[in-house]
């Protein structure tokens, strides 16, 4: 029988005041939302489930909102020096990791060799191999100081560096070997003289060479300090043998990666998702001392319990690669979850030493947010 | 470029020229942040009602479907495709840009911050290593200053 008061109560009930329904989602279904778990032959829930009605049914919104995204989003630097830099990215999906990586690697300009003229060259090394290992060589400048050449400019102080390449290796001396060091930077622009069509009559003007500069770069005041040069100097370009010789000009200019690997302003640059290590139960002794041994990343470490006791803990979760030996192990398979967390990523940037690798990464958000108002302009 | 319906502004295919997945991936998921599952569409009040009653507050979606494709790994474009729930597709995915740059500007600020902390920290660190090494030193010094001024006496 139905009384009155069942209806009132019926007419008000909300599930969700009881107290003790869980606000959100449960823990099982956040874990599938929000890690990827490593299992022995396969990884599962790998799938970004960051689509805003992916969970409407749990009455969770998944979105991603800017206001979320303001309070939420966290950087970590790990390590940054004038090369290298780690950080970590916080509260951030793939998405944006691997749209960063791609500018960073293909979109961010630099400067590198493009244009290699010879003048003599009669080492073993062809003329084209060697243009190509010269082209490959970092060059120390900041691509922001410059322009790209466009095929209608006139190479000039604004879009090209000039090196110039002399070294002979004397008859009755040992080999030699020719050092990126050997590379002189020539700030007024090339030095060899282009070839006019036998006319006299220009012979009281400059002589005109393969660069038309205005000035001296190195009258310019990012430069008078500080020369431009290759950013290792001891890199091999070839070996010469008694009597053989090198001499070349090099023009480098700016251009992106997405052209050639020469212009990528980094070696590399790569995330991963952080580890997260969980030992679903207790590993204690000899089983311990097994997962201890297992790990070739010095992921665990042992406890000691007292009573001759021991048990594994995870020490260095960061450490691990998810190389799954730990739970290759027919014991300890069901001991150890091996999960990535998915919007936590570990970012590592290797500078080439055009720019530093935090002003590199600066730059490619730049390029991504260039990006996007190029798409607003091109639709308003 | 915008290829749609003269008719029907909710749904549209645009050609992003000289870009990739590094830019359509990221428009995607913005996108997909208005995304509203198809089964939901149908009949949107009362799947709302009967799971949640102040959902519609959050979350009021305008996309059914965002995707994006590109139509030939040596053609340098892709297409994006966006249908809404009504609002002009144009419109949609001019919001997903906006909001894609804002989230981007926050990151640029967050990283610089970040950054620049981390550098405050390392040369306070370097510091502070040198003015321990000085301390040792000077230490140092005084005991042996120390150890010869007793020899002195000794002798």
């Amino acid at each position: 029988m139905v009384t009155e008061e069942d209806k009132i109560f019926a007419k008000n009930f909300r599930i969700d005041d009881l107290s003790d329904v869980p606000a959100g989602l449960p823990r099982h279904r956040k874990l599938k939302q929000n890690r990827v778990v490593s299992k022995k032959d396969a990884s599962v829930d790998t799938a970004d489930a960051i689509y805003s009605g992916g969970y409407v049914s749990s009455g969770v919104d998944n979105s991603v909102k800017l206001e979320n995204f303001y309070e939420d989003f966290k950087v970590d630097v790990i390590s940054c020096t004038e090369t290298d830099m780690e950080f970590d990215m916080i509260g951030i999906d793939a998405a944006f990791a691997n749209a960063f990586r791609r500018i960073l690697i293909a979109e961010v300009p630099s400067m590198a060799i493009e244009k290699v003229l010879i003048a003599y060259n009669t080492s073993l090394i062809v003329d084209e191999v060697l243009a190509h290992r010269i082209g490959l060589i970092p060059i120390a400048a900041d691509p922001r100081l410059f322009e790209y050449l466009t095929e209608n400019d006139q190479p000039n102080e604004k879009n090209t560096i000039v090196f110039k390449l002399h070294v002979k290796c004397p008859k009755g001396q040992p080999r030699l070997q020719v050092l990126t060091n050997e590379l002189q930077w020539l700030p007024n622009g090339s030095e060899f003289l282009k070839e006019t069509g036998g006319s006299t009559s220009t012979s009281n003007s400059k002589p005109k060479t393969y660069t038309s500069f205005s000035c001296s770069q190195d009258s310019l005041p990012e430069f008078a300090e500080s020369p431009i040069t290759p950013t290792y100097l001891d890199i091999l370009i070839a070996k010469l043998s008694p009597g053989q010789e090198i001499e070349l000009e090099a023009h480098a200019v700016k251009g992106i990666g997405k052209t050639h690997a020469k212009w990528s302003p980094v070696g590399t640059a790569w995330y991963r998702m952080l580890p997260e290590v969980v030992l679903l139960g207790e590993v204690e002794d000899e089983k311990a001392e097994r997962l201890v041994k297992v790990c070739p990343q010095n992921v665990f470490d042992i406890e000691d319990m007292g009573n001759g006791r021991k048990r594994a803990t995870v020490a260095q979760p960061r450490n691990c690669t998810l190389c799954k030996e730990c739970i290759r192990d027919h014991d300890l398979v069901d001991l150890v979850d091996l999960r990535s967390v998915k919007n936590h990523f570990i970012f590592k940037i290797e500078s080439t030493g055009s720019l530093p690798p935090d002003v590199l990464f600066t730059e490619a958000v730049k390029i991504l947010e260039d990006k996007c108002e190029l798409v607003i302009a091109d639709l308003s | 470029m915008e290829h749609g319906s003269f008719t029907n502004d909710s749904f549209a295919s645009f050609t992003l020229a000289e870009e990739d997945h590094t830019l359509a991936n990221a428009v995607r998921f913005m996108l997909n942040q208005e995304l509203v599952n198809a089964v939901f569409d149908l009949d949107l009040v009362s799947v709302y009602v009967v799971t949640n009653h102040y959902y519609l507050q959050l979350y009021s979606p305008r996309v059914t479907f965002a995707g994006y494709s590109i139509p030939h790994p040596s053609l340098e474009c892709v297409n994006v495709r966006v249908q809404t729930t009504g609002d002009p597709a144009r419109e949609v995915l001019k919001d997903a840009c906006q909001e894609l740059m804002l989230m981007n500007r926050h990151v640029r600020s967050v990283f610089d911050k970040a950054v620049s902390e981390f550098k405050v920290e390392q040369a306070r660190l370097a510091a502070e290593e040198e003015k321990k090494k000085k301390a040792e030193e000077e230490e140092l010094k005084k005991q042996r200053d120390l150890l010869a001024s007793m020899d002195i006496e000794s002798d």
